[in-house]
Formats: C-alpha cells, sequence, structure tokens
C-alpha cells in the first residue's frame, strides 16, 4: 500500500476509535437533522401553500442537502480541536504523509455521515417521502450528497485549521447552520425579493438541493433561475469540483506548513 | 566531522510579531551525549525545540539534525527523532494503548511495541483508559513512550519532568540514563538546575534567545568561581564577616541574618580555606563553620543572568 493511503487508513482509524469514545456526541449531531425534519415538516408544512405532504417530499432532499453541508462545522470542530490540543504537533514531527491528516479526518466523516443518513431517510420515508427517479438515478444523488459532504468538510477542515481557538471555531461553525436557510433546501426561492434571491440560487446548497430533487423525483427543476439550479446536476457537480479543488490543497499545505 | 553530532545548528532566527525568540542560536551536540537546554521562562528554550523538530521553520540560519538538513530534508530528519514536547501531545480521547498503537502504525513499528513500552512505563493497568483521564505523570509517561516508539536516535525533551513528583521524576531520569547507555542523543531543556546536573554532559545556558554561556556543569561551575562563606555565632558579627570577605575577594558579600551566614563569590583561586579562617578570626569574628564551597548551578544560573542585567542596564 502508497504510505499516503496507509496512512490515512491509520488516521482515519484513529477517528472512528475517537467516535467510539464520544458515542453520545456523534448520536446527538445524527439526531438534530432527524428532529428539524420533523418541526420543518409539521410546522412550516401547514403554514406554506404547498400541501403538506408535497412540502414533506420537497423537504426531505432539503434536509438531507443541509446535514451534508454541516460537513464545514464538522470539520472545522474536528481540525480546530486537534491542532490546539498538541496531538497535531506529534503527527507534525513524524515521519508521515502530509496529506493523511485531513484526508484520513474527512475519509471518516464520510463514513459516519453515510451511516448518519440512514434514519434521515428512513423519518422521510414514514412521512411520505419516496423515491421516484431510477435506481441508478437515486445512486447518483447519494453519491452527489456523499460528494458535497466532502467539499464541505474541505472547507470546514481549513477554517479548523486556520482557527485561532477551539473556542472561535465554535462559534463561526455555530453560524454555519445559517447557510441552508439562505438557499432553497427549506423552502422555494421563487418569492424571496430580488437579490435574495440571487445569492441564496447561487448558493451551493441550492444547486446540490435541487439536482438531489430532480435525481429522487421528488420536485421538477424551477424555471427562471439562476444557472447552476437550472443545470443542477452539472451545476452541483462543478461546485463541488471548484470547491475540492481550492480547499483540499489549501488545507493540506496548511497542516504541512512550518509556523 | 558533521557526522560526529547529532544536532549542530548555526544562526537559527526566529521572530514572532515584535518578539525575537532565537537570535543566532548556535548548538553541537556530539552523538550519544545529553544536551541540557537551560534557560529562564521566554528564553526561547521551547521555540529553539520545535525548530530542532521540523515544527516551525527558523526566519534564518540552519541545522543538521541526526546528519540531514532540517529545511532540505525534514522528511528524513522525522525518521530519526523522537519529540516529548512541552505539553502533552497524545489523543486524550483515545486509551494509551490506542494511542500508541496508532503511533506505531504510522511508525511501521510492530504492535508489540505498544505493549512492550506501556508495560516499561508502568502504565499496563491504565491502558485501556482514556488518556485524559490519567495523571499528570501518566500522562508524561505516555509522551515519553511515544516518543520512544521508532527508537530514535536525538530525542528530544521539552520540560520533561516539569510538574512532576520526586518519584516519577527519578523514574524520567533513569530512563534518559538508560537510553543515552544505549547511544541515544538527548536535548532536553529544564528550568530545574538540579536536572541538568544529574544528566547533562553538556549544558547551554539560554537567555534571550542565544546561548549565553556553555560548557559541561563542572566548567560552568568554575566559570563564577567558589562561594566563600563563614557562619557566625551571632547576627551582629555578620557586618565585620562581611568586610572581611569584601576585602579577601574584591565582591560584594551577600548576607543571610537569618542563618547567620555571609558568602562571597571569588574567581581567586589563591584564596584557601585556611587563609580564609586565619582572615576572619584575626579580624574577631566568632566563627562557627567557614567554608569554600562550589557554586551551585542556581547559582551560577541567577548569576549569569544577573551579570548580563548589569551589563545591559
Ligand atoms: N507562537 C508564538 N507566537 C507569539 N510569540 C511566541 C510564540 N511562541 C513563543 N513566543 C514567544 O517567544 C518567546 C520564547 O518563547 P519560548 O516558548 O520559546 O520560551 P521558553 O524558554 O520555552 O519558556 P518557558 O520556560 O516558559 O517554556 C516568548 O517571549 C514567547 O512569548
Ligand atoms: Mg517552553
Amino acid at each position: 500500500m502508497s504510505t499516503l493511503a496507509y496512512d490515512t487508513s491509520a488516521v482515519l482509524g484513529r477517528h472512528l476509535q475517537r467516535l467510539r469514545h464520544a458515542s453520545a456526541i456523534a448520536v446527538m449531531t445524527h439526531t438534530m437533522p432527524v428532529v428539524f425534519l420533523l418541526f420543518f415538516g409539521y410546522v412550516f408544512g401547514s403554514a406554506l401553500a404547498m400541501p403538506g405532504t408535497e412540502y414533506r417530499a420537497f423537504l426531505v432532499p432539503g434536509l438531507l442537502v443541509a446535514t451534508a453541508a454541516n460537513g464545514i462545522m464538522n470539520g472545522m470542530f474536528g481540525a480546530a480541536q486537534d491542532s490546539h490540543r498538541g496531538v497535531m504537533d506529534r503527527f507534525r514531527t513524524l515521519p508521515m504523509s502530509r496529506a493523511s491528516v485531513p484526508l484520513g479526518q474527512a475519509a471518516a466523516d464520510l463514513l459516519t455521515t453515510a451511516a448518519g443518513l440512514i434514519p434521515l431517510l428512513l423519518v422521510g420515508y414514514a412521512m411520505g417521502w419516496r423515491i421516484e427517479g431510477t435506481p441508478l438515478q437515486a445512486l447518483g444523488a447519494f453519491g452527489l450528497l456523499l460528494l458535497f459532504r466532502f467539499a464541505t468538510t474541505c472547507v470546514g477542515i481549513l477554517l479548523g485549521l486556520a482557527s485561532r481557538s477551539e473556542e472561535a471555531a465554535g462559534q463561526l461553525g455555530g453560524a454555519t447552520f445559517m447557510l441552508p436557510l439562505l438557499s432553497n433546501a427549506y423552502i422555494p426561492t421563487d418569492n424571496l425579493p430580488g437579490w435574495l434571491r440571487t445569492v441564496a440560487e447561487w448558493n451551493p446548497i441550492s444547486a446540490v438541493t435541487t439536482a438531489v430533487r430532480d435525481l429522487f423525483g421528488n420536485a421538477p427543476v424551477p424555471e427562471g433561475a439562476a444557472w447552476p439550479v437550472t443545470h443542477p446536476v452539472l451545476g452541483s457537480t462543478l461546485w463541488c469540483a471548484a470547491l475540492i479543488a481550492t480547499f483540499l490543497p489549501w488545507a493540506i499545505h496548511h497542516y504541512a506548513k512550518q509556523g | 566531522m558533521t557526522s560526529t553530532y547529532a544536532v549542530l545548528s548555526e544562526g537559527l532566527e526566529k521572530r514572532f510579531g515584535a518578539v525575537h525568540a532565537l537570535r543566532g542560536l548556535e548548538l553541537a551536540v556530539p552523538e550519544g551525549s545529553v544536551c541540557g537546554l537551560l534557560g529562564p521562562n521566554g528564553a526561547g528554550k521551547t521555540t529553539a525545540i520545535r525548530v530542532l523538530t521540523t515544527l516551525l521553520a527558523p526566519d534564518a540560519g540552519s541545522a543538521r539534525v541526526a546528519g540531514h538538513d532540517l529545511m532540505r530534508e525534514p522528511r528524513e530528519v522525522r525518521r530519526h527523532i523522537g519529540v516529548t514536547g512541552q505539553y502533552a501531545s497524545v489523543d486524550g480521547d483515545l486509551t494509551g494503548a490506542e494511542n500508541l498503537r496508532l503511533f506505531a502504525r504510522l511508525l511501521r513499528a510492530p504492535r508489540s511495541r505498544a505493549a512492550e513500552l506501556l508495560e516499561r512505563f508502568g502504565l499496563a493497568a491504565v491502558a485501556d483508559r482514556p488518556a485524559h483521564t490519567y495523571s499528570g505523570g501518566m500522562r508524561r509517561r505516555l509522551d515519553l513512550a511515544a516518543s520512544l516508539i521508532a527508537r530514535p536516535r536525538v530525542l528530544f525533551l521539552d520540560e520533561p519532568t516539569t510538574g512532576l513528583d520526586p518519584h516519577s521524576r527519578n523514574e524520567i531520569w533513569d530512563c534518559v540514563r538508560e537510553l543515552t547507555g544505549h547511544g541515544t542523543t538527548v536535548v532536553l531543556t529544564t528550568q530545574y538546575l538540579e536536572e541538568a546536573d544529574q544528566l547533562a554532559d553538556d549544558i547551554v545556558l539560554i537567555d534571550e534567545g542565544r546561548a549565553a554561556h556553555r560548557g559541561t556543569p563542572a566548567e560552568l561551575k568554575a566559570a563564577i568561581g567558589n562561594y566563600a562563606q563563614a557562619v557566625v555565632a551571632d547576627a551582629a558579627a555578620l557586618p565585620a564577616a562581611a568586610a572581611v570577605l569584601d576585602r579577601l575577594t574584591g565582591t560584594e558579600p551577600v548576607l543571610d541574618v537569618e542563618r547567620r551566614t555571609a558568602a562571597a563569590i571569588t574567581l581567586d583561586a589563591t584564596l584557601t580555606l585556611p587563609r580564609l579562617v586565619r582572615e576572619l578570626d584575626a579580624a574577631g569574628v566568632p566563627l562557627v563553620d567557614a567554608g569554600l564551597r562550589p557554586p551551585t548551578l542556581d547559582e551560577v544560573f541567577l548569576r549569569l543572568t544577573a551579570r548580563k542585567e548589569t551589563a545591559a542596564a
């Protein structure tokens, strides 16, 4: 096995072990989106113009993507904790691959995210959401969710490594829950005022959400929106590629650089 | 030539904004020896260790560690060093055993090495407890064990015994002695002068980012001379004793009223104990004890750094 793959798998193993020791926090992290789904589904669902059942089918992909977008927050917490608690200093003095520390963290995150999406899917199913596209399209939707999670985790890891303290990372990370609010994840963007609509439609979360809705066959692609939303699959793939191409090398460089 | 030195640095400079932490630090640590870096808070000891262990890039200067250039071959350097930093550098959420197995894996050492080190450092009983539940001494030993996994050629220890009880401190000292017995080079920083005296072959006094003095413990003590000391029967006789010491040594004596002691430093090799006693007696000092003794490292340290301060003032 190459040094990179071997070291990355060792770091991945470390993160999974940490998770086992902190399973209570992990369970809470994965329960939050389910609580949101129930809350939004029945509170907003009864207040919106859309019929409740239709809204809930619309909402499930939105919450899947919002959960994927939490990669920013999780990546940030993880990286900030590691860099401000000394263990990273030991990694830096070992003759290990420099890329393996960020990559191992992101890989462990992907595994736990994949597992964490399952309760959300089950509750969504109970609320009336269905996969209405082809199995291949559904597979594409899951692939896109994980790709987006990886991309946002890369952003989070960089921010976490660059953070001044764990507390600073916590505050900034907490603020990222705003990001899905500024997108079409929870509500359609058609009725937003002009400038806000532009911001929301250029939010990568909107393109990914639209693509996932399209691939699951839950809602049609809106017309007259910004380009990434009207071309959701290509648009969201490009968004992910751009985020990964920017933030992954940046995070690795930031980790490897000597202060 | 260079291959006989495990650490060789020239003109290391490091600034943090306005703070000039290293100002041209030069070190030459022969292979298999123990070098003690001694200095007050903020002297630059940790910065020096972090530069030499590839954690910080120096602003200027160069260094070779374990035969490899620090800047050009950091990876080769990392292959041959072990580091125990000033602060814990293990994962507190993992158990002791998980930590060592992780580092063993990353160093391609056999898994059994982790168990071996846990045993050796008396951590076998707590091996399956998260490291954050360890006492300070246990965590220190775990850190040390982690830096020994790959049997490094050069071991860096930043204040390895700070905050430890005498028993744990002795254990760490024994471990360092055992390692040097097997040819490992050790660079350690400490604020305990006794520690440097006990362990180090060479001591480098670091002050404001540069080597203020260097030498064997004995040489450093010789460099500042002996203490001529008189203990008197009655504190009222201290001024008289002080006057004699002042005349003999040419330096101002330090008085300790509680212990009825006057002491002054002398570099004069011709001052003998009989003469000291005769002169004090002739002056009518009620002497109960007198001596010429080498200074402790504490005194060396205070004196060498104080001398610089007066020179600067
Ligand atoms: N990352 C940093 N950013 C800013 N200043 C720093 C940084 N690291 C060290 N310094 C400063 O550099 C100087 C040297 O610090 P260093 O930690 O090397 O001292 P030290 O000899 O190890 O002290 P101590 O005995 O307290 O551990 C200090 O003035 C310190 O405040
Ligand atoms: Mg220090």
